[in-house]
Formats: C-alpha cells, structure tokens, sequence
C-alpha cells in the first residue's frame, strides 16, 4: 500500500474554493481517501483537510500544486509532523434481546455515546483514529449494522514542547 | 466621485492598465460594453470572426508585446469558444486576461439562454478565474485579474461578468495595490542555493545549458548569453525558449527533444551537469525518462516549484526568476579568480562539434520539387532571420523551429504545450497588432490553417499585413509521418484535400501567390514581402517529406532516427 498522508490546506472562504481543490486532484490523477471541510474562527478562511495516497514525489507535487491555487493560504503535510488524528462515525446497529446488552458492553469499552435508542436498535457515535473506527465497526457488523456514516479525517498538529 | 455604470468602470480599469487594443466579437450580455467603447477611441478593439482566434491574437499579442493580452467576447458559444485558446495559453504560460459575459446574475443557474458555467468549466485552464457577483467588486477583481496574469509564471486569467453587473451603477474605487496573502510569487533565488549550483558547475566536465520559455517570459536572455559565454558552456533549448539564445551563436546546439538536433540530444545524453532554466522536462523533451540525462547531476531553475521535481528529480533545485537566479551567478563569477575557460572546456566543446557535423540539420535536396525545409530556409534568408514568427502545428511548426534561426527572444509564437492546430495565424494578428510595421510571417500547413481560415477578412479590414507561408502537403503532414513510420503506411484520414489558396486570397481582398518549383520560392517570397498586404503563400511542397531527426516516443534521446 502506497503511504499516507494527511494535509491540511488553509483556504479562502469563498464559492467555489472547494471545487478548485477538489478539481486539481481529479485532474492530476491524485488520490483522495477522504476529506472535511469547515469554516475556521476567521469566517474569511476555511480549513481543509485532506487524506491522499501517494508516494513522496506524488505527495511533493500535491503540496505544491495546491500552493499555486491562488485562493490557498497555506499547506501543510501533517504526516511530516507530530499531530493528532480523529474521525468520528455514526451507527445504528440492530440490539434486540441478548445483544442489546452486548453491543452496550462493546460501545462502552471503546468509549462510544449512545446517542439515540429505539426498541431495537441504538445508534452510536464513535469517535477516534481510522484504525479505531474500522475495529468499531467491524465487531458491530456481527450485531447487523443497518445504517452507518463517517466523517473523514481531521487532523491537528502537536504543540512543540519546550 | 460620480456614479459609473458596470461598464463604464470596465473601460475605466483596461484604460489603467494601459490596454491599447482588444481582441473581441459582441453579443446580447455584453452590449453596454460595445456601447461604452464607442466613448473610448484610445482602446482599439479587432473584431476577430470567431472567439477562438480573439484569445489566440491576444496570446500573440502578449508574447511578441510583453504586455497582458485582451479578448473580450459574450457569454455561452462566444465564451466556449475561447476555451482551445486559453488552454494554450495555460500551457504555454502566457499573460491574458479574457473577459467574457454572463447571463444576469438572478438567472445564473437557471438554464438561461446562452448561459453557460465559464467559470467551471475553464477552473483547470485558467491560472485563476473569478466571477464578479458585486459591482462594487468589479475594479479591484480587473486589478487583480491583471496583476496575476502578468506576475509569477504568468497565465491567463478569465473574468465572468454577468449583464446586471455591468449595468449597475456605484461609485467606483479603483485601487492601487494588490495584496494577496496567498499569492507572493517567489522571484528572488535563494543564494545558497544558487552558490551551491555554481559550485557544481565549475567542477563540470562536460556542463549544458537546457533553456526554456521561461528565459523569454523573465526577460533573461542576456544574463544567459553573459554566463554560457563566460564559462562557455553549450546551450540547447526547448521549442518555447527558442530565440532566448541566439540561433547563430558558437555555443548553439539548436533544439532538443523529439525533433531536435543529433548534437542537442546527445549532449543530453552525455553531459555530467544538466542546467535547466525556465524549462519543465515535458515529455517530448525527455523521451524514455529514465535515460534522460543518465550521467548528470541535474539543476534547475524555475519560478513554479510545482515545475520542480515533477517529471525528473532534481539535485539542486532554485526557486526564482531565471534573470534574477542567472544575474546572481554571474555576479559571483565576477569576483572568482580568473581561468581559461575557453581552454577547459575546448575537449567537450570539440565532441560537441564533432556531433554537429556528424550529424547536422539537413535535408535531400531536389531540383524538381520544393523541399518544405528550403521554404524555411529562405524565409529565413530573406527576412534575414529578422521577422516574427508564427507557426502553425505538425510538421510546419518543427521545420520552422529548426530551419529558422531565431535570434531574439520574442521572436517565435507557437503553441507549444498544447500543440493548436489554427494558432499561428491568428496569433499572427495579435502580433501585427503590436509591432505595427514589423514583417509577420505565419508558418502554416495546409491542414493547420483551414482551422482558422476564417481570419482572413479580420486582417484585410484591419490592414494588417500578415504573411501566410502555406507548406502545402496535401497532408495532415505530421500525423502521415506517424503512419509511415509506425503504422505500415496506413494514411488513414490524413490525405486531405484544400481550397485553391491564391483564389482564396483574392475573394478575401487578399493576395495569393503560389510556387509550384523551387526556383519560384524566392520570386513568391520577395514579392510576399514588398508587398504591403496580408499574402497567402502556396507553397507545393514534396507530400511525402519527414521531419528529422526523431526521438520516437517512449525511446531514449540518443535512439534518434536520422534523415
Ligand atoms: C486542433 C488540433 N487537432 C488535431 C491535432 C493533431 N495534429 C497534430 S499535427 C496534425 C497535422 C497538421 O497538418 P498540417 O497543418 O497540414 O501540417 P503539416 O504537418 O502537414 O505540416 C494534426 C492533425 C492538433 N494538433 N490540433
Ligand atoms: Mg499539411
């Protein structure tokens, strides 16, 4: 598996932003895993982030090649770096009878919030890296998963300590 | 301060920034414009016959001006129209602003009669494109319009200008600045770096220069000539930084790549320090990448960092202008102690040569048909290598890169990167426009320049004297090369038939001219250019003549094949 990379791109927040970024992945052939996108405390500046696959020259040439978009501010490869990683999912999974308490006991040991309940199902939220998430998951499919939604990776850098 | 309409504030912003011409064709969403022009007799607008050709003219412009080109045209067709040309401009790096109207702003979105998404569909081939929602924005967005076709790599930039926009009325502010937090192109090399890759050249052996359009866009041409002299170092280019280094200096090798010289690429394949400048190692430069250069420690030079490391992996890179980053070495070589580089370099200078005579440009020469080659040759002769060229695509634009010994920078327009068939001519236009009285040949083929033949009424009423040199081939010339070569003689859809070009000329208020045998091409060239008209040219060349050497693609740039 080609590495990957997390980056996140500081932008304009303007119409049409999104589709410039989003365009010169398509374009160039570049892969996007996942990405999110929000406002940050500047309303002028939105933060992407953005998960890409790729070897170090196909990681240099993305970075560079969302530098020269005029509306991007400043581009950072956080895989380079020390920073913190967290994806969040929602899921309704079926719970009736025996594994009503079952699905309970796996949501509490990875510290999942119940966040809705019905009679036979719950729906969880689940928060934590790619990999934690995909274990979530994959214990809850036996319980029968009947809806599920991701978010895709946001990513922070560590403070230096000193 | 007054109100001003939309359009009156467009006028307003293309007076300051010193916009004397347009290239442009009207429609329903832009006609405040048209009317508004009619009140500004100091902005001269070309009513071209199809959009394509405004963008391409004012490419033309641009490159032969140094200056932003202008094309101005009216939503939906007239906008789509343009796109093959702000393509070429992308990829050939080239300042031009295109204008285009929109459907008003309330019906964007709506399906609206000519209305279409210019602003999406040219997002991949423009530098930057905006569209302007707020009168109140219209100034500074032209500002910034301008100032980023022009700065950096340059590149065209479109602007989207909705008809309810251009009627509105505001007090304008036009400003004076532009400060864009995420814009700061880097101009200023970084002198360690540039140290380190002087010190790299001077223990070279066996040093090359590869040079490209960014020497002509930097205006670097002296610097260069100052430091390949200096260390006598050869230079080679590609076909957009051809005229960067004069054609009939010693250290001229000519171009490299698929249809460049024996002596070029075998220098590339030899050489031990590769010195890129304004280049970008496109594939019909590199052939099989991993035998480019194959022995060589590999600098290079160029504004975009994207440009760096992206085909072929450098050892030095420099981010800068290539005046600024040559105008440093030259600098620090003033102050080193003095050597007899002449001296030093006289056993690689010597292979160099042996190459050239080995192998030099050439072709077999035929008393009863008109080689293609010795068309160029003459033009040269006769304009005595001093008009501006332009050329169409395929086999023409290679014979006149390599048979036409540019001397300045400036001096070639061709559509490089892209590669659009119907460039040359309109192009030509765009030239004329700005060197009023300068001999302006377009080198055409016979397939190229029905795909913008249209133009010709465009230059008759705007006495523009263009010269068109038709090789006529009856060919789609280069793509039956590719046929003969590799595909058996197939010439599937390539034989192609033509209009009688000296009629052509004279239904358009023209005049035609046509050589059938060598001994005519000098008389039609002479008479082309005493006279003070636009000239089609019909030149009857030999249908069947390849262009020379060729690197085939995916071979190794020493894999040459020879005449
Ligand atoms: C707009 C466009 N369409 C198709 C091509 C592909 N193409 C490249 S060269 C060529 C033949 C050009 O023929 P002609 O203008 O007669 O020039 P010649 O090669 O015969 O000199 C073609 C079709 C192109 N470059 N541009
Ligand atoms: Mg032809």
């Amino acid at each position: 598996m080609e590495p990957r990379h997390t980056i996140s791109v500081w932008v304009d927040n303007i119409p049409g932003v999104l589709s410039r970024v989003t365009g010169l992945f398509s374009g160039r052939g570049f892969n996007i895993e996942s990405l999110c996108v929000a406002e940050t405390m500047d309303p002028a500046v939105s933060r992407i982030t953005i998960v890409s696959t790729g070897d170090e020259q196909i990681t240099e040439q993305i970075i560079k090649q969302l530098h020269k978009l005029i509306n991007v501010i400043t581009v950072v490869d956080l895989s380079e770096q020390e920073h913190v990683e967290r994806e969040m999912a929602l899921v309704t999974v079926k719970a009736e009878d025996k594994s009503r308490a079952e699905v309970l006991r796996i949501a509490d040991i990875f510290r999942c919030r119940v966040v809705d309940v019905s009679p036979h199902t719950y729906t969880l939220e689940i928060t934590g890296n790619h990999e934690k998430i995909g274990a979530v998951l994959t214990l809850l499919k036996n319980h029968g998963i009947l809806d599920e939604v991701r978010t895709g990776t946001l990513a922070i850098q560590r403070p230096k300590k000193d | 301060m007054k109100k001003m309409t939309g359009a009156e504030i467009f006028l307003e912003c293309l007076k300051r920034e010193e916009v004397k011409h347009v290239f442009g064709y009207p429609g329903g969403v832009v006609l405040d414009i048209y009317d508004e022009l009619t009140r500004h007799p100091e902005i001269r607008h070309i009513l071209v016959r199809h959009e394509q050709a405004a963008a391409h003219a004012a490419d033309g412009y641009a490159r032969a001006s140094a200056k932003v080109g202008v094309a101005l045209v009216t939503s939906g067709p007239g906008a789509t129209n343009t796109v093959t040309g702000i393509a070429s401009a992308y990829m050939d790096s080239i300042p031009i602003v295109v204008f285009t109207g929109q459907v008003p702003t309330a019906l964007i979105g709506n399906d609206a009669f000519q209305e279409v998404d210019i602003v999406g569909i040219t997002r991949p081939c423009t530098k930057h494109n905006y569209l302007v929602k707020d009168i109140n924005q219209l100034a500074y967005t032209i500002h910034e319009a301008f100032h980023i076709a022009r700065s950096g790599r340059p590149g065209p930039v479109l602007v989207d200008l909705p008809k309810d926009v251009i009627q509105a009325r505001t007090v304008p502010e036009f400003p004076k600045e532009i400060k864009i937090r995420s814009y700061q192109p880097t101009y200023h090399a970084n002198p360690r770096q540039v140290k380190r890759a002087l010190d790299l050249i001077l223990s070279a052996k066996k040093p090359v220069l590869y040079t490209g359009g960014g020497i002509i866009m930097s205006g670097a041409s002296e610097e260069l000539k100052q430091f390949a002299e200096f260390l006598q170092i050869p230079v080679t280019s590609t076909l957009m930084g051809l005229g960067g280094f004069p054609g009939d200096n010693p250290l001229w090798m000519g171009m490299l790549g698929m249809h460049g010289t024996y002596c070029a690429n075998m220098s590339i394949s030899e050489t031990d320090v590769l010195i890129a400048v304004g280049a970008r190692f496109d594939d019909r430069i590199t052939g099989k990448l991993s035998e480019f250069a194959p022995h060589a420690k590999i600098i290079h030079i160029d504004i975009d960092p994207s440009s760096i490391s992206k085909n072929v992996v450098v050892d030095i890179p420099i981010v800068g202008d290539c005046k600024d980053a040559l105008h440093q070495m030259n600098d620090l070589l003033r102050v080193k102690p003095p050597k007899d580089w002449a001296a030093a370099r006289a056993p690689w200078l010597d292979t160099v040569r042996d190459w050239e005579k080995k192998h030099p440009l050439t072709y077999a020469w035929s008393d009863t048909v008109i080689k293609p080659q010795y068309v160029v040759e003459k033009l040269y002769e006769l304009t005595k290598g001093e008009a501006y060229i332009t050329t169409e695509v395929g086999q023409n634009q290679m014979w006149a890169a390599q048979f036409y010994r540019f001397k300045r920078p400036r001096q070639l327009m061709t559509s490089g990167g892209l590669g659009v068939m119907g460039y040359g001519f309109p192009a030509a236009m765009g030239v004329q426009m700005a060197k009023p009285g300068a001999t302006v040949i377009d080198i055409a083929g016979d397939g190229s320049i029905q795909m913008n033949i249209q133009e010709l009424i465009t230059v008759v009423e705007n006495d523009l004297p263009v010269k068109i040199a038709i090789l006529n081939n009856s060919f789609l010339g280069m793509v039956r090369q590719w046929q003969q070569l590799f595909y058996e003689k197939r010439y599937s859809a390539t034989p192609m038939a033509a209009p009688d070009f000296v009629k052509l000329a004279d239904a358009y208020g023209a005049v035609g001219l046509r050589a059938t045998k060598p001994e005519e091409v000098e008389p039609v060239i002479k008479q082309a250019l005493e006279t003070p008209k636009p000239v089609i040219m019909d030149f009857r060349v030999e249908p069947e003549e390849c262009v020379m050497p060729m690197v085939p693609a995916g071979k190794a740039m020493h894999e040459m094949l020879l005449a």
